[in-house]
């Protein structure tokens, strides 16, 4: 399910499927797209941070033209305890294999793979400065 | 022939590219058929000029001929131009009968009793336009055919499209000329710029497609939505915001090709309002800003803001009203009454 924005719209709430994962896209060359996850990840229960969420910066491949400094997004997916994957969409390789890191996560967040649940995405999140 | 004739052909021919050399000399006439079949041009650009100055020279051509075919090349790259707009405006309401011949002879008449030496070539072409090219001199010197001004008018309406050259002493009189060979009594600089004539030309004439409030009954076809959201298995939250935007889209831009503008301009001499404890500035003088917004094509990205989510619709109407007020340039003071936000001027 793709939206611009959250909440999403209420008049769909009967036709949505259980969400297992909520993935923000980030376009690193409009600070636009930063303000609206931030005021979007208000709407998000508290439950869905414990490794249901992720954050996808796109966009990284042109150097020239970031408008969003990498801490401002470092400290956000610390804030929300929540990975941070870059990706460029333009290039197809880089592309597939997003999708297939995305996949993956979506798989263990739904419960598919025996042994392995989303909390333990939280656990893989620590910092090489924390310590 | 003249040796400045002589070079400034030989230049003119080298800036044309050299698959269009031969359809501009034709175009030309200067040169009969039988001298056009005798030129090569199949050999490198400096051979070709020099042959066909050698031409020239055969015929004889004065400074008259080789403007017309600078005017030609400039009628063809009218696009290399920048271009401003003019509004002439009438003391009556009288329609009178427009003579050309009487428009000539006036407007170079006028020119000249003010400045000896200048070069003024006429060229009129199907679409009503007349090209008017100037080379200005000054009462010792020469005209100086590198640096000549050209004038579009289209006879049937009050504007003129001109673009200067450096000499920008000479528009004065240069719109002075206009009014008087016209019958105007006035005329005004528009604050509207840009490299497209056609574009600028379908902006004062209103020849783009302008937003009618229509009512349709079938679904609008986003033409920005892209293909592949046709896969039946990703679902679109947010569709009736999307379709939202497009009406909006429509709405403002019209569902035609947008005139070709490069800049939007706002020179701001607003107050700078800041918390009052910082003490920055606050309403002691205008803080003079200036924005600048340029494009390629300025009103199309514009308009695909809103559809790539780049930015809220509606959009500000300052950007909005740019083909509508047919201003690209403009300034915003502060308004002193009911409303806190800017006032654009006149």
């Amino acid at each position: 399910h793709l939206a611009t924005s959250l909440p999403l719209p209420s008049e769909r709430d009967h036709l949505r499927p259980r969400i297992d994962l909520v993935v923000f896209m980030i376009d690193i060359k409009s600070k636009y797209s930063l303000k609206n996850v931030e005021t979007s990840l208000a709407h998000v229960d508290a439950s869905f941070f414990l490794g249901k969420v992720c954050f996808l910066v796109t966009g990284v491949g042109r150097v020239n033209a970031c408008s969003i400094e990498t801490n401002a997004i470092c400290k956000l997916g610390k804030d929300y305890c929540s990975p941070v994957l870059y990706c460029e969409l333009e290039l197809e390789g880089i592309r597939v294999a997003t999708a297939q890191r995305l996949l993956r996560m979506l798989q263990i967040c739904a419960g598919h793979i025996p042994g392995v649940s989303a909390l333990s995405f939280v656990s893989l999140m620590r910092n090489c400065d924390d310590d | 022939m003249d040796d400045t004739v002589a070079e400034y052909i030989r230049r003119t021919v080298l800036k044309i590219p050299r698959d269009e050399i031969k359809m501009m000399l034709q175009k030309w006439g200067f040169l009969s058929e039988a001298q056009l079949q005798t030129l090569n041009f199949h050999q490198i650009k400096d051979n070709i000029s020099q042959e066909v100055v050698q031409l020239c020279e055969e015929n004889s051509a004065d400074i008259k001929q080789a403007a017309v075919l600078d005017i030609i090349y400039n009628h063809m790259y009218q696009n290399k131009r920048m271009w401003s707009v003019y509004q002439m405006k009438k003391s009556g309401e009288e329609l009178e009968y427009f003579d050309i011949i009487d428009f000539k002879k006036k407007f170079k008449r006028r020119l000249q009793s003010a400045l000896k030496n200048v070069t003024i070539t006429f060229k009129e072409y199907e679409d009503n336009a007349i090209w008017i090219r100037v080379a200005w001199g000054t009462p010792y010197k020469k005209p100086n055919q590198y640096k000549p001004s050209y004038v579009v008018y289209h006879s049937q309406t009050p504007y003129v499209f001109i673009s200067a050259s450096m000499l920008k002493s000479n528009m004065p009189l240069l719109c002075q000329a206009l009014i008087v060979a016209s019958n105007y009594h006035d005329i005004r600089e528009m604050e509207l710029r840009s490299h497209s004539l056609n574009s600028l030309k379908d902006i004062v004439f209103k020849r783009y497609s302008q937003n009618f409030q229509t009512y349709t009954t079938k679904p609008l076809q986003g033409g920005s939505v892209e293909p592949e959201y046709a896969d039946i298995r990703i679902v679109q939250e947010n569709r009736s915001e999307k379709e939202r935007i497009q009406r909006l889209n429509e709405e403002i831009f019209g569902s035609g090709p947008q005139p070709k503008l490069e800049f939007a301009q706002y020179r701001l001499e607003t107050m700078f309002k800041s918390d009052p404890k910082m003490d920055v500035l606050d309403k002691k003088e205008p803080f003079r800003c200036l924005v600048r917004f340029s494009s390629p094509h300025l009103l199309e990205s514009l308009k695909s803001l809103a559809p790539a989510g780049i930015a809220d619709a509606p959009l500000s109407p300052l950007l909005t009203c740019i083909p509508h007020k047919a201003r690209n340039y403009f300034k915003i003071r502060e308004k002193k009454d009911l409303f806190p936000e800017s006032f654009v001027s006149p």
